[in-house]
């Protein structure tokens, strides 16, 4: 196994211990603000390790930065879709 | 590629009986309206699975049957939203989102024109 | 390697039905039924079906899932009264038989499928360079069955015609969904200002880009209507009332322009919706760029929904 591709299996691997432990945060933490903090963890670096270890399987710089593109568009919903969560959970009353 | 076919067939299969399930046994619309798009869900992919088994000249699968695919997928969303808004207009209306025939009169007075 | 995949991603697609079934709350039956559409974009792809798993994101879980969610939301207050309706146990026994009688057919039709499957696979590489795109599903769309097509832009001009059909008299012709009111100063409108170009571009290109790669304008098209939903959502734009002229000409744009061009190929080319020789990718192009506004304004007011506002 060349090296890039043994970056990939441990930078990929890595990402999926976050979203493993992500979602046991989901399923075992009490309240809505406290599965949101797990959500977070697996959404941005979860993802971002996954990212990373598939740049180098990419062929050519634009399908990099279209990767990077969507990790970070992911992290702008997840960050502004969280903080609507955490605002409904807290106070139900109209939308801030 | 025969195997991934057959196996998202018989998968699609069950899903078409869950959905099936789920329409006569839950009382609720709303639910109603979801497991109906679960069975169109699971004949899509019933047809995806044709589509995959005949993939040739290049391809991964059939064009033919794929293109007709996103037509279903598009008139399944526009009779779901249809759908979806009957319903909110029957509860608007009503005051109780029911198909029951002999549902009791809802409490409130009905204040809207219809 | 593949099959485990394959096999995993089948047994959790099931699950996620079975939950849809199952869950007591409504609200989570929905949640459930968004993440079983977003797999099944998986399996799309596992299907080599990439145009297919685009619309399937788009449409089949993201703009239903919108418009289930809305609906759960405002339907909260049903909960208890559908729960006192449960069916008896003879009902849920003929459920039974009925969903097993159909799942065993299907899966007898699936087993039974001919070996060598039947494909219009070759003969549509052959006649693809006729038609000018790479695309064989963009081809297929708009040249072979191009008149499905068409028939499908109109179901959906006619789906919002429905719903906009069942408003209620004080609010006819006018603005549909409630005002929404979002801090100007919050989140939700900081996403509303930070997202829309950034979907604009994604929007255009898929669109563009469905001529030789997967893509295309349904996929386009939603991806447009959703930004312009999340302008409305924070209050940025308002809904414009559904009696402005310049918003049903923008819907019947784009079948005007693909009936026109259906007339015309009758005229001209001898049957309805031919291409004549060498028009095939210029006309596709019109009828593309005529489509995708009208198809995103279309989706657009469907989730919007009924008109409850009167204009003002």
């Amino acid at each position: 196994m060349s090296l890039a591709d043994l970056f990939t299996v441990v930078a990929v691997s890595a990402g999926a211990v976050f979203f493993l432990a992500g979602t046991v945060g989901l399923l075992r933490f009490p309240d809505a603000l406290t599965r949101l903090h797990a959500l977070t963890k697996a959404d941005n670096l979860g993802l971002g390790l996954v990212v990373l270890g598939l740049l180098p399987r990419v062929d050519g710089v634009l399908g990099g930065l279209k990767l990077v593109a969507i990790w970070l568009l992911a992290l702008l919903a997840g960050a502004a879709v969280s903080q609507l969560i955490a605002r409904a959970a807290r106070s139900p009353g109209p939308r801030g | 590629m025969t195997d991934a076919a057959t196996l998202f067939g018989l998968c699609a299969a069950a899903l078409v009986g869950i959905g099936v399930y789920a329409l006569i046994v839950n009382p609720q619309p709303l639910r109603k309206i979801v497991a109906f798009n679960v069975v169109g869900n699971g004949v899509f992919v019933l047809f995806g699975a044709i589509a995959h088994r005949g993939a040739g000249a290049g391809w991964g699968g059939d064009p033919v049957p794929q293109a007709l695919l996103i037509t279903g997928l598009v008139v399944a969303f526009s009779a779901t939203a249809l759908a979806v808004t009957l319903l909110l207009r029957l509860f608007e209306e009503a005051g109780s989102a029911t198909l029951a025939p002999d549902a009791p009169a809802p409490a409130k007075p009905d204040t809207s024109d219809g | 390697m593949t099959e485990a995949l394959n096999v995993g991603l089948a047994l959790v697609i099931l699950a996620l039905a079975l939950w849809t079934v199952v869950a007591r709350d409504t609200f989570a039956a929905v949640v459930g039924f968004v993440a079983y559409g977003l797999l099944l974009t998986l399996v799309w792809v596992q299907l080599r079906g990439i145009d297919v798993a685009l619309t399937e994101a788009a449409l089949g879980s993201g703009l239903t899932g919108a418009l289930l969610i809305r609906a759960a939301a405002r339907l909260r207050k049903t909960e208890s009264a559908a729960r006192a309706e449960r069916p008896g146990v003879l009902t849920r026994i003929v459920a039974l038989l009925a969903a097993g009688c159909v799942t065993a057919a299907l899966a007898v039709a699936v087993l039974a499928l001919p070996d060598p499957a039947p494909t219009l696979a070759p003969e549509t590489a052959d006649n693809l360079a006729a038609t000018g795109v790479g695309n064989p599903i963009t081809a297929v769309l708009l040249a072979f069955r191009a008149m499905d097509t068409m028939l499908e832009a109109i179901v959906v001009l006619f789906a919002l015609v429905g719903v906009w059909s069942l408003a209620p008299d004080r609010a006819w012709g006018g603005r549909p969904g409630p005002l929404q009111r979002a801090d100007p100063d919050g989140i939700l409108a900081y996403l509303a200002r930070a997202l829309p170009p950034v979907g604009l571009v994604v929007g255009v290109y898929i669109f563009w880009i469905g001529a030789d790669l997967p893509g295309g304008k349904f996929q386009g098209a939603t991806i447009l209507a959703a930004m312009w939903l999340l302008a409305v959502m924070a209050g940025l734009a308002d809904a414009p009332p559904v009696s402005r002229t310049w918003l049903r000409l923008a819907l019947v744009g784009g079948p005007v322009v693909f009936i026109a061009v259906g007339v015309a190929g009758a005229a001209y080319a001898g049957a309805f919706l031919a291409y004549p020789d060498g028009l095939a990718k210029p006309l596709i192009k019109v009828i593309e760029w005529a489509l995708l506004p009208s198809l995103a304004v279309t989706l657009a007011l469907i989730l919007a929904g009924v008109p409850e506002r009167t204009s003002t």
